[in-house]
């Protein structure tokens, strides 16, 4: 019993379809859950009632770079031994992960007219999850473009790898060029400054929600994908026949 | 090797290789950015350095898609993935062949533009060094971004959208270090950092743009 | 209804802006599912 099983489409069919009730069950309760209990909290003496958005934006931001290192993880694991549900899980992952960016964007605009009077600051968190939109863009476009999908595989799995490394570097770079307005990490473990657990708690809930829900996703859009390239198979065969 | 890079360098100066074109770009852009944003010394000094940057990208990125595609149509780009250079030598070649025809012309350029700019004088060897250091990486990662939509119908606005994000770091320092040189300030920092992102991309990306090669002539 | 206090837009519209493209997501991923999962279904019987 090894984890490459899982490679195996029929494998992959069978057991994320055992799974998906779970998962979907599990991100409704979390995130129904989280983001009503979050929008019944107390308002923050500073921030007033803004603060409430804080449950759908630290969820999104830290979903938007998760994914991006599952696709990562995917387009390796793709490169290097060739199992074809990793090239189309990393293809399903991209959208949901270009989605999250943007609520992560929206929301933080939102957040930023009234704490900070402005709509958009070029500052350092916020440039570098614009450049991570960008490169979500690009991969998507690449996977759009391309026909054969062996090679669409291919090529964005490689440029995934290029692309981690520059959006990494754009945003060590970022931070050289202008300081920022923006919090640090709300939820680090070791710093004294914590968020109250009034917050912390039903934020926590939002994550595991967002994150339970990022996978029930990706499981169906990798079983679509999965189809989508039995039906074709199907076809050329019966072209050939 | 060496007649790869006479080849190419031969092909792009011959009429209708566009060599020059990019210059021509660069100049056209440093006219019109003054009727954009007026005249005065004190609305252009401040952007001389970005404007001169982002020139630099977009005449780079005009003439990327030229790097493969040409011999991508007319089957010598096969001939060289047979050959026995290896491939990532030649990209390598064709990303050098780039720089010396759009890369160096701009650099030979960019002090007169950045007069008409309004850029001060003691900027000058600051904007020299910082295009001689970053537009190597933009060839290189041109280089790599043509590769991978070589085979691509309407691959051109493709290509853009994948190799600008690319070029985000290197422009972050390049204007910095002509901003910090305009200052008086420390120009030394960016200065490294611009190397260093020259230097890794001149290591890895022919690898990368290899690979791609190599799955777009299957 | 919980008072919200004069960010009321500001958080009104955030939630209701991501509620929308996860609400826009989530649908897109059904609709392309099933419709995957009927061309499968229909050609598996035809063949």
């Amino acid at each position: 019993m090894s984890i490459w099983e899982y490679a195996n489409p029929v494998k992959f069919m069978r057991t994320s379809g055992a799974v998906l009730p779970w998962t979907v069950a599990g991100a409704a309760v979390c995130t129904v859950t989280g983001l009503v209990w979050g929008f019944l909290t107390p308002e923050d003496y500073r921030q007033g009632s803004t603060v409430k958005i804080v449950f759908l934006h630290v969820p999104a931001a830290m979903m938007a770079i998760n994914i991006w290192v599952m696709m990562l993880v995917a387009s390796l694991i793709w490169l290097i031994r060739r199992h074809h549900v990793s090239a189309l899980a990393a293809k399903a992952a991209a959208p949901i992960g270009a989605v999250m960016t943007v609520i992560g964007l929206i929301t933080g605009a939102v957040w930023g007219q009234p704490m900070w009077g402005t709509w958009w600051e070029w500052d350092p968190r916020l440039t570098s999850f614009l450049i991570l939109l960008l490169f979500y863009i690009g991969y998507i476009a690449l996977w759009s473009a391309v026909e054969d999908p062996d090679s669409a595989a291919d090529l964005t799995g490689v440029l995934c790898l290029v692309g981690s490394v520059f959006a990494l570097l754009s945003r060590y770079a970022v931070f050289f060029w202008n300081q920022g307005l923006h919090q640090g990490a709300s939820l680090s473990v070791q710093s004294g400054e914590r968020m109250s657990a009034v917050y912390r708690y039903p934020l926590y809930l939002t994550m595991l929600g967002f994150g339970l829900m990022f996978l029930s996703l990706m499981l169906v859009r990798t079983r679509t994908e999965i189809r989508r390239r039995r039906l074709a198979a199907l076809q050329a065969r019966e072209m050939r026949a | 090797m060496i007649a790869l890079l006479r080849r190419d360098l031969r092909l792009a100066v011959r009429a209708g290789g566009g060599f020059g074109l990019g210059v021509a770009f660069f100049l056209i852009l440093c006219a019109l950015v003054p009727f954009g944003v007026g005249p005065d010394t004190s609305a252009l000094q401040p952007i001389a350095a970005g404007i001169l940057w982002l020139g630099a990208l977009l005449a780079c990125l005009l003439s990327l898609d030229r790097i493969f595609a040409l011999d991508h149509e007319d089957g010598s780009l096969d001939l060289l993935a047979t050959s026995p250079l290896p491939l990532e030598g030649a990209v390598a070649v064709k990303a050098l062949a780039h720089w010396i025809t759009t890369g160096l012309p701009l650099i030979v350029a960019a002090p007169l533009f950045g007069i008409l700019l309004h850029l001060p004088a003691a900027a000058i060897p600051a904007l020299l060094m910082s295009l001689l250091l970053g537009t190597p990486a933009l060839s290189m990662l041109g280089a790599f971004g043509a590769a991978v939509t070589v085979g691509l119908r309407r691959g051109g606005l493709l290509l853009s959208l994948l190799v600008l994000p690319l070029y985000i770091p290197t422009l972050i320092f390049g204007t910095e270090m002509i901003r910090r040189g305009q200052d008086g300030g420390d120009t030394m920092p960016p200065l490294l950092f611009l190397a260093g992102i020259t230097a890794g991309t001149l290591a890895v990306i022919p690898f990368a743009a290899a690979a791609a090669l190599r799955v777009n002539l299957r | 209804m919980i008072e919200l206090g004069k960010y009321a837009g500001a958080v009104m519209g955030a939630y209701g802006l991501s509620l929308a493209l996860l609400g826009g997501l989530i649908w897109q991923t059904l609709v392309a599912n099933a419709r995957a999962r009927r061309d499968l279904e229909r050609q598996e019987n035809r063949g």
